[in-house]
C-alpha cells in the first residue's frame, strides 16, 4: 500500500488529485424533506386507489364457478370407490349439475383444481426427470436418479416418464354438458393450447429417433408406464395423436407443479366457434360427467371443477385489487398523519436547531 | 548478574567466527556487544506451501469450516435441499479472494520486514531512550579508548563481558567487562542504546551486547496483539447468536415436519414414498434447512468487510489533506481491519514531542531592560519577517518578527547588547563550521540552541569554542572571551552560569534561569523589577554581574578544591555556585517557544468537540508538558479540572483511583512516564473504560503505546521508523489525525454500520421468506426462489450496490465534518450498529420477508395469466418472489444511500439489469438445452414477467416494504434529529436555496496568555563538564577510513538533527 510511484521529484508520492480518489465525486444527496415526502404519500395514497379501483372493476368484470365433486352428487361412490386400491383399474363416472346464472362472456377457461395436494414438497418436485421428458434418448431408458423410485417399474423397464411428479399426474376426465331448453349438448372444449408455448415446444420433446416412420408405441418401446397411469404416454390422447408422448398437454399442464397445495390447473378452452357458445358460456343449467379416477381420499384432498373467464388481469382474484385499495387508504391516513406532525413540530424546523 | 545462557551462546558464537566481537571507540564512545541470533522469519508462505497452507488457515476460520461443513450435508443426497453449486460458488470466489489478499499482504509483510530488519542491524550499535533527554554523553572505558582506530589492536583485543539480562529499563546497565584479569565496570554512560542517533562523533567501535528482540527498545515494546475491532466483536456475537437463531428455525420447521409427515405425510406417501419415518424426516429436515437457510450468515459477509475495509483504507492512503508536502510523506494506512474504529475513537494517547510539537524551539519573544519585542507566533502569519541580511553569519533559517529590536541591537543599545553577549557566551552549545560562515549549532537542548541561534543572528555570532575560550563575533567584531567557569544547569539549580573574561579583562558572570530562581538572586538594587514583570516575559530571565577579580580567584581555588573532593562533591559545588550566583543584575528575559506543529491547538480543539478526550503522554518534566498543555489549548487558565499526574505510580492498588480521577478532569497529561508506563495507561483506560482509544506518537519511545492501544498512529518522517513500523495508521503531521477520525474514521464507521445493517436486512429478509414457505410446502426445505437465484443474490445482484454504498456513501461531506465536530460522538457510543440496531434490523426483515411472500401469495392465490394459463406454478411463482425481493431490497439500499454517485447509480441500475439478463438468459432455451438438470426454469421470465399482474404485485410488495420506512425516517427526523439529520438538513438547505455556506466559524486563535507562554524550558544537565574538561575538543578532525561498507543503511537517512528553526511554515493554513 502506498506503494511510491516511478517518477521521482519532490512530490512524487503525492495522491492524485482525482474526484475518485479525493472522495469528492459529484453526486446527488436526497433528503427526506416535508417537500418531497408528503407530495410523494399523496400521490401514491392516490395511485393505489386509483388502481384498487381499476382493478376492482376490471375482476368484478370476470367470472369464476366453482364445483367440488370430491364426493358432490353421484360422485360419492366414486370418492368411495377410490379409497381402496384394488379398484384402481375399475373405471367409475359421475355426474355434478350446477347452474350458470349469468353467462360467462368471452373466453372461458375450465380448470380442474385440488386442495392440499402438495405439488410443492422437495423431494416429489425433485422427482422427475426433465432429460427424459426433453426426449433424450439416454435418458429415455436410463432415467436420472432423481426419479427413485419410480425408476423401474415391477419388469424393470424404466419408467417414461419417471419419478412421482409424472406418477401422480391427475387423470380425472371431464366432459361438460350444457342443458338448455333446447335439448342437452356437450360444451366443446379445446384440449390444446393449454400450455405454455415453451413447455409444449422446447421444454418437452418425444424422443428423437432416425427412423421417422416408427410410431410413438415403437419409440417407447421397452419403457414402463406410471406405475398409477391406466394408459402408457403414448397412449394419453386417443382422439389426436400427435397429442401423446411426452408432448401430451394435460402432461405438460400437470408437471409445471404448483407453488401452493391449493392448485387449478388447465383442462380446456371453451371452443366459441360453435353455437351458442359464440359469446361465451350461456347461463342455464350444466353438468359435468367426470371420469372419477384420481383418489384424494388419501391426503384429505379435495378435487374441484372451475369454470372462469379472465381480463387482461388474469383471473378472477380480489386480493390484489382490495390491498391496493387498503393500502392506498393506509398511505392516505399515513400521510394526514405525516402532515399534522410536520405541521406541529416540523414547519418552522424548530427541531432543526441545534 | 549475567545471563548465563545468553552469554554463552554469544560466546560460542564470537569463538566460532575466530573474532573477538570487542570493539571500542575513538574518543569517547564505546558501545559493547555480542550477536545474538536475530534472524526474522520474514514471510509466512512460499510458493509451495502456499496454496496448502493458505486453505489450511482458511478453512480455520470459523466461518469457511462452517461453509464446508454445509458442503458436506449438500453432498448427503437425503438431506440437499440445494444443488452443489449453491455453495461451491460463493466459496470458491471467496476463498480465491481471501487467497490473493493473504498473498499480497504477505508479500508486502515481507518486504516490509526485510526493512524493520535492516533498520535493527545498522541501529543496534546505537540505542537510544526517550527522545525528549536529546543529547547524552557517552563514554568509552580508558582502556578500550586505548585502541583507537587501530583494526589490528581491535582484532587481538580479549575480553569477556557479563551483563545483566535482557531487561526493559532505559535508564540502567549493569555489567563488567573483564580484560588481561581486571575487572570494569559498565554502566549505562558506556551503552549505546539501539534506536540512538550518533551525534559528534564520526565514528565508534562497538560490541553488540543484546539484538533483536532483547534491546531494551524492543523490551519496551510491548507485546504485539493482533488487533480486532469492535464491531468485530459485536459481529462475532452476532454470528453467533444467529447461528442459534438459525437453529431455533431449522428446529421449527423440523418439528413441523415431523407433524406434517405424521399427519399428512403419511397419506400423502402414495404419491411419493419416503421409506423413512417422521421422527427421522425431522432429523433430515432439520440439515436441510440448515442448508437453505444458511445465507443468514452469508460468507460473503467476511469477504464484503474486507473488501469496504480496504477501500476505505485506500481513500486515507489517496488522501491529499493528509499528504505532508515537506517531506513527500502521504498518509498511510498500514493496517486494513481496523478503518471503522477509527470513527469510534474516545481517548487519544498522544505523545508530547515530536507528535505535539515540531521539537523545535524558536526564539520569537524577549524583554530587554522592561521593553517587550517580537510578537506571539500567532500573529507571525501576518507580518514581515526580520532581513538578517546586514549580518552575514545570519541563520537564514531565522525569522523574527520585530524590526524595532534590530534597529535597537544595530544602534548600538547597550543593554541589549549585553542581552545577546549573554546568550552567545552562557550556554553549552558545540559549533561546527564545516565551510567557512556555514555555523551548525549542537545543543543539547533545543531551546538553548534557539537562543544561540537567536543571539547569532542579531549580530553576536558565537563562532567557536575551546575548553577555555569562546571567541564571538561581536556585531562582525571577532572578540575572544577567556572562559572561566561553566557553571551547569540541572534540574535543581534551574539556572546556568559562566564567568569569563572579556578582551579588556573584566570578569563577569553571566547567568540564565528559570524566572523564580534568577528573581531571588537580583541585586536588591534591581529597582525595575516590578516594572519588568509588568511586560510580561518571565519565563526564561537572563541577568550578569561583574565580579572582582580578586575574589574570582579565591572561588576558583575553592572550586579546584571542591571539583576534586573526593566525597560531597555535588553538594559542596552547589554551595560555591549558590555563592557567586548571587547579587545578579537582570538584562531581560525571553521566550523560547517549544513550536508546536501547525494546526495542533486547532485538532485539539476539534477533537474535543468531538467529545474525544485526550491525554498527553510524556517522559518530559512537568513544566514543560503544562506548557504544552497550554499552548496547544488543553490548558486554559480558567480551567480547574486539569489533572497532571507525574511521577506516575502505575501500582495495582492505585490504577482505579488513578483513573477515576483522570477521568472526571478534562485534560490529562501525564509526565515523566516511561513507554511501558504508556502502555500501562491505555491498558488501564482499555480495561475499565470499555472505549475506544488511540495512541499517537512518533518515536521508538511510542511504539508500546501505539501497540497497546486499539489503533496506534505513527507520526511519520520525523525520527526513525520504529513508531511507524508498529502504527496501524501513519502520517506527517498531528493535525491529520482530525481528518483522519473526524472525516475518514466517521465515514468508514457510517459506511460499515450501514452496510452491516443493510446486509443482515437484506440476508435476513432472504432466508425468512424461505421460512414463511416452509408452512405451505409440507415443511419439505424446499426453497422459495430459483436455486441460481440463491447462488447469485448476495454474490452478483446485490454484491456491487451495497459495496458501492459501503465505499461511496458519506451523509455529509468532509466540510461539514470538520464544521460539526459532534457529529463524531455516534461512532463512541456505538449508535449507528449495536445489538439494539441488530434486533430493530430483524424485525424490520421480518416485517419485509412476510410482505415479500404472503402479498405474492395472495396476489397469485388461484389466479391465471391473460391467456388463462398458468401462473401460481413454483417456477413462476419463484421468479415472483425473487423480483420483488431484489426490487424490494435495491429500494432499501436507496434509501439507505444519502450520497447518490454516478457509482451507485450505475452499480444499482446495473446490478438489476443484469439480474434480468441473467434470468432471461438462464430461462433462455439455449441454457436448457445444454444443461437440461441444471437450468430447469426455461421459459418462466418470458411467460410471467408479461403479465400486468406480477408487475402489479412487484410494485405493491415494494410500497409495502418501502414506505413505513419512509414514513418511520420522516418522523423520526421531524421529531428526533440526530445531528446528522440536523447537519444534513443544513446542507440540503444550503444546496436547495444556493446560498453560500456559513462562513466557517474560524477557530479563534487564543492568544496565550503572557504569563504561560510556550517555554518549554527543557534544559536537562548539560555537558559543562565536557566543555571545560576539553576532552570533547580533542576530537581530531580526520577522518576514519571506512570500515563497514554499507553507507547506505537507514542511519545515513536519520541525518544528525541540528535544531532547526522556524522557517518551515510553507503549508497553507489549515483548510476546512
Amino acid at each position: 500500500m502506498g506503494k511510491a510511484k516511478a517518477n521521482a521529484g519532490p512530490l512524487a508520492r503525492r495522491p492524485d488529485n482525482s474526484a475518485f480518489k479525493q472522495q469528492r465525486l459529484p453526486a446527488w444527496s436526497p433528503m427526506l424533506t416535508a417537500q418531497t415526502v408528503l407530495p410523494f404519500f399523496y400521490g401514491m395514497a392516490i395511485v393505489c386507489v386509483l388502481l384498487g379501483v381499476w382493478l376492482l372493476v376490471t375482476v368484478q368484470n370476470t367470472h369464476e364457478l366453482k364445483v367440488d365433486y370430491t364426493h358432490a352428487g353421484s360422485c360419492d361412490k366414486c370418492f368411495e370407490k377410490r379409497k381402496d386400491r384394488a379398484n384402481a383399474n375399475q373405471s367409475c363416472n359421475c355426474t355434478v349439475v350446477f347452474n350458470i346464472e349469468n353467462t360467462f362472456k368471452g373466453d372461458v377457461f375450465f380448470y380442474y383444481g385440488l386442495i392440499n395436494f402438495h405439488q410443492n414438497l422437495r423431494q416429489y418436485m425433485d422427482s422427475r426427470d426433465d432429460g427424459q421428458m426433453i426426449g433424450r434418448n439416454k435418458n429415455l431408458k436410463n432415467p436420472s436418479y432423481y426419479c427413485e423410485p419410480f425408476i423401474k417399474d415391477k419388469n424393470g423397464l424404466p419408467i417414461a416418464p419417471c419419478g412421482a411428479v409424472a406418477n401422480s399426474m391427475f387423470n380425472d376426465s371431464f366432459t361438460l354438458m350444457y342443458h338448455s331448453a333446447a335439448g342437452s349438448r356437450v360444451v366443446p372444449l379445446f384440449r390444446k393450447g393449454i400450455t405454455w408455448y415453451t413447455d409444449k415446444n422446447v421444454k418437452f420433446r418425444n424422443p428423437q429417433v432416425e427412423n421417422k416412420t416408427l410410431t410413438l408405441a415403437q419409440v417407447f418401446e421397452g419403457t414402463g408406464q406410471p406405475l398409477y397411469w391406466q394408459k402408457p404416454v403414448y397412449d394419453l390422447d386417443p382422439w389426436d395423436r400427435n397429442n401423446n408422448g411426452f408432448i401430451n398437454e394435460d402432461l405438460i399442464v400437470w408437471m409445471r407443479e404448483a407453488a401452493f397445495p391449493n392448485f387449478k390447473k388447465l383442462y380446456g378452452v371453451l371452443n366459441r366457434a360453435i353455437e351458442p357458445f359464440t359469446d361465451g358460456l350461456p347461463a342455464g343449467n350444466y353438468s359435468v360427467l367426470i371420469s372419477y379416477n384420481f383418489p384424494v381420499e388419501y391426503f384429505q384432498g379435495r378435487k374441484e371443477v372451475v369454470l372462469s373467464t379472465v381480463s387482461w388481469f388474469g383471473g378472477q382474484n380480489n386480493f390484489l385489487p382490495v390491498a391496493y385499495l387498503v393500502t392506498g387508504c393506509l398511505i392516505l391516513l399515513l400521510a394526514v398523519i405525516l402532515t399534522a406532525v410536520w405541521w406541529k413540530f416540523g414547519k418552522n424546523g424548530r427541531n432543526m436547531k441545534e | 548478574r549475567a545471563n548465563d545462557r545468553e552469554l554463552n551462546l554469544s560466546y560460542k558464537y564470537s569463538v566460532s567466527t575466530g573474532v573477538d566481537y570487542s570493539f571500542q571507540t575513538n574518543v569517547y564512545m564505546m558501545c559493547v556487544c555480542v550477536y545474538v541470533d536475530n534472524a526474522i522469519k520474514t514471510s509466512k508462505y512460499n510458493i509451495f506451501t502456499f496454496l496448502p497452507l493458505n486453505l489450511f488457515e482458511q478453512f480455520q476460520r470459523l466461518a469457511n469450516a462452517y461453509f464446508l461443513f454445509l458442503l458436506c450435508l449438500q453432498s448427503i443426497p437425503e438431506v440437499s435441499s440445494l444443488p452443489w453449486y449453491t455453495t461451491v460458488v460463493p466459496l470458491v470466489l471467496v476463498l480465491s479472494m481471501t487467497m490473493a489478499k493473504d498473498g499480497s499482504d504477505d508479500m508486502v509483510s515481507s518486504t516490509s520486514t526485510n526493512y524493520s530488519i535492516k533498520t535493527a542491524l545498522f541501529l543496534i550499535l546505537l540505542s537510544s531512550s526517550s527522545r525528549e533527554t536529546n543529547l547524552k554523553v557517552k563514554q568509552a572505558l580508558t582502556v578500550t579508548g586505548k585502541l583507537e582506530d587501530s583494526v589490528e589492536k581491535l582484532a587481538n583485543f580479549n575480553g569477556e563481558v557479563r551483563c545483566e539480562p535482557p531487561n526493559n529499563r532505559l535508564d540502567k546497565f549493569t555489567g563488567t567487562l573483564t580484560l588481561k584479569g581486571e575487572t570494569y565496570s559498565l554502566d549505562n554512560e558506556r551503552i549505546l542504546l539501539r534506536g540512538c542517533t550518533l551525534r559528534n562523533t564520526q565514528w565508534c567501535f562497538g560490541l553488540v551486547i543484546f539484538g533483536g528482540p532483547d534491546t531494551k527498545l524492543m523490551q519496551n515494546c510491548g507485546r504485539t496483539t493482533f488487533k480486532r475491532t469492535s464491531i468485530d466483536r459485536l459481529m462475532n456475537v452476532l454470528v453467533l447468536s444467529i447461528f442459534g437463531f438459525l437453529m431455533i428455525m431449522c428446529l421449527i420447521l423440523a418439528i413441523g415436519n415431523g407433524i406434517w409427515e405424521y399427519q399428512e405425510g403419511s397419506k400423502f406417501a402414495a404419491f411419493l414414498p419416503k421409506g423413512v419415518n417422521a421422527p427421522f424426516s425431522a432429523f433430515l429436515t432439520f440439515w436441510s434447512y440448515v442448508i437453505i437457510l444458511n445465507t443468514v450468515v452469508p460468507i460473503s459477509l467476511y469477504v464484503s468487510v474486507e473488501i469496504i475495509r480496504l477501500g476505505n483504507s485506500f481513500y486515507i492512503n489517496w488522501d491529499r489533506k493528509m499528504y505532508y508536502p515537506k517531506n513527500d510523506t502521504p498518509a498511510e494506512a498500514r493496517t486494513t481491519t481496523l478503518n471503522e474504529e477509527l470513527g469510534q475513537i474516545k481517548y487519544i494517547f498522544s505523545d508530547k514531542t515530536g507528535t505535539l510539537t515540531q521539537n523545535v524551539m524558536t526564539f520569537n519573544k524577549c524583554s530587554i531592560n522592561g521593553k517587550a519585542y517580537g510578537e506571539t507566533s500567532f500573529n507571525t502569519h501576518w507580518s514581515q519577517s526580520v532581513d538578517f541580511s546586514w549580518n552575514n553569519l545570519a541563520d537564514p533559517k531565522f525569522c523574527f518578527h520585530d524590526n524595532s529590536l534590530v534597529e535597537v541591537v544595530r544602534e548600538g543599545n547597550p543593554e541589549v547588547q549585553a542581552f545577546f553577549r549573554l546568550l552567545s557566551l552562557c550556554h553549552t552549545v558545540m559549533p561546527e563550521e564545516k565551510k567557512e560562515g556555514e555555523l551548525y549549532y549542537q545543543a543539547q537542548s533545543p531551546d538553548e540552541g534557539a537562543l544561540v541561534t537567536a543571539a547569532r543572528n542579531f549580530g553576536f555570532v558565537f563562532r567557536s569554542r575551546t575548553p577555555e575560550s569562546i571567541t564571538v563575533v561581536e556585531m562582525g567584531e571577532l572578540v575572544t572571551y577567556e572562559l572561566l567557569a561553566v557553571l551547569d544547569f540541572n534540574n535543581v539549580r534551574k539556572r546556568m552560569s559562566v564567568i569569563v573574561r572579556s578582551p579588556e579583562g573584566k570578569l563577569t558572570l553571566y547567568c540564565k534561569g528559570a524566572d523564580t530562581i534568577i528573581f531571588e538572586r537580583l541585586n536588591p538594587s534591581c529597582s525595575n523589577l516590578t516594572e519588568f514583570a509588568g511586560e510580561g516575559l518571565r519565563t526564561l530571565a537572563l541577568a550578569y554581574k561583574d565580579i572582582d577579580p580578586e575574589y574570582m580567584e579565591d572561588w576558583k581555588l575553592r572550586h579546584h578544591v571542591a571539583n576534586t573532593a573526593m566525597d560531597e562533591r555535588e553538594e559542596k559545588l552547589d554551595a560555591l555556585y549558590e555563592e557567586i550566583e548571587k547579587g545578579l543584575l537582570l538584562l531581560g528575559s525571553t521566550a523560547v517557544e517549544d513550536k508546536l506543529q501547525d494546526g495542533v491547538p486547532q485538532t485539539i480543539e476539534q477533537l474535543s468537540k468531538a467529545d474525544i478526550k485526550i491525554w498527553v503522554l510524556t517522559g518530559d518534566k512537568q513544566e514543560t508538558a503544562e506548557n504544552i498543555g497550554y499552548s496547544c489549548n488543553m490548558l486554559r487558565e480558567e480551567m480547574n479540572e486539569v489533572f497532571i499526574v507525574s511521577a506516575f505510580a502505575l501500582e495495582k492498588d492505585m490504577e482505579i483511583e488513578l483513573l477515576r480521577t483522570a477521568c472526571m478532569c478534562q485534560t490529562v497529561i501525564c509526565c515523566r512516564v516511561t513507554p511501558l508506563q504508556k502502555a500501562q495507561v491505555v491498558e488501564l483506560v482499555k480495561k475499565y473504560k470499555q472505549a475506544v482509544t488511540l495512541a499517537i506518537g512518533d518515536g521508538a519511545n511510542d511504539v508500546s503505546m501505539i501497540k497497546a492501544a486499539h489503533i496506534g498512529v505513527g507520526i511519520s518522517g520525523q525520527e526513525g521508523m520504529q513508531a511507524v513500523l508498529s502504527s496501524d495508521y501513519s502520517f506527517a503531521q498531528f493535525r491529520y489525525l482530525q481528518r483522519l477520525l473526524l472525516v475518514h474514521g466517521r465515514w468508514s464507521y457510517l459506511r460499515m454500520c450501514k452496510f452491516l445493517r443493510y446486509f443482515f436486512y437484506k440476508n435476513f429478509t432472504f432466508t425468512f421468506v424461505h421460512f414463511w414457505y416452509g408452512f405451505f410446502c409440507g415443511f419439505s426445505a424446499q426453497t422459495v426462489f430459483d436455486e441460481w437465484f440463491i447462488t447469485l443474490f448476495n454474490l452478483v445482484y446485490t454484491a456491487l450496490p451495497v459495496l458501492s454504498l459501503s465505499l461511496f456513501d458519506q451523509d455529509v461531506n468532509d466540510w461539514w465534518s470538520f464544521q460539526y465536530p459532534q457529529l463524531y460522538t455516534p461512532g463512541q457510543l456505538n449508535q449507528y450498529f449495536s445489538k439494539r440496531a441488530f434486533v430493530y434490523t430483524v424485525l424490520h426483515s421480518g416485517y419485509s420477508s412476510l410482505v415479500l411472500f404472503f402479498i405474492p401469495w395472495a396476489a397469485m392465490y388461484d389466479t391465471v395469466r391473460d391467456d388463462g394459463k398458468e401462473i401460481v406454478d413454483y417456477q413462476s411463482f419463484a421468479l415472483l418472489a425473487q423480483t420483488c425481493l431484489l426490487i424490494a431490497v435495491s429500494i432499501q439500499l436507496g434509501l439507505d444511500t444519502h450520497y447518490w454517485t454516478a457509482m451507485n447509480q450505475f452499480f444499482l441500475w446495473g446490478s438489476l439489469s443484469v439480474y434480468f439478463a441473467v434470468i432471461f438468459t438462464m430461462y433462455s432455451n439455449g441454457m436448457f438445452l445444454t444443461l437440461t438438470s441444471s437450468f430447469p426454469f426455461i421459459g418462466t421470465a418470458r411467460n410471467s414477467l408479461n403479465q400486468p399482474n406480477v408487475w402489479l404485485t412487484m410494485l405493491l410488495t415494494s410500497v409495502l416494504c418501502v414506505l413505513p420506512v419512509v414514513a418511520y425516517r420522516f418522523l423520526r427526523i421531524l421529531l428526533w434529529p440526530t445531528i446528522n439529520d440536523k447537519v444534513r438538513g443544513r446542507g440540503y438547505k444550503v444546496r436547495q436555496d444556493k446560498v453560500l455556506p456559513p462562513t466557517p466559524r474560524r477557530v479563534q486563535a487564543r492568544r496565550t496568555s503572557t504569563r504561560r507562554s510556550g517555554y518549554a524550558f527543557s534544559h536537562a544537565q548539560g555537558y559543562g563538564d565536557l566543555v571545560t574538561s576539553g576532552k570533547f575538543l580533542r576530537r581530531t578532525p580526520k577522518s576514519r577510513p571506512a570500515l563497514f561498507s554499507q553507507t547506505d543503511s537507514p542511519l545515513a537517512q536519520t541525518q544528525p538533527q541540528f535544531y532547526r528553526t522556524i522557517s518551515e511554515r510553507e503549508e497553507p493554513p489549515l483548510s476546512p
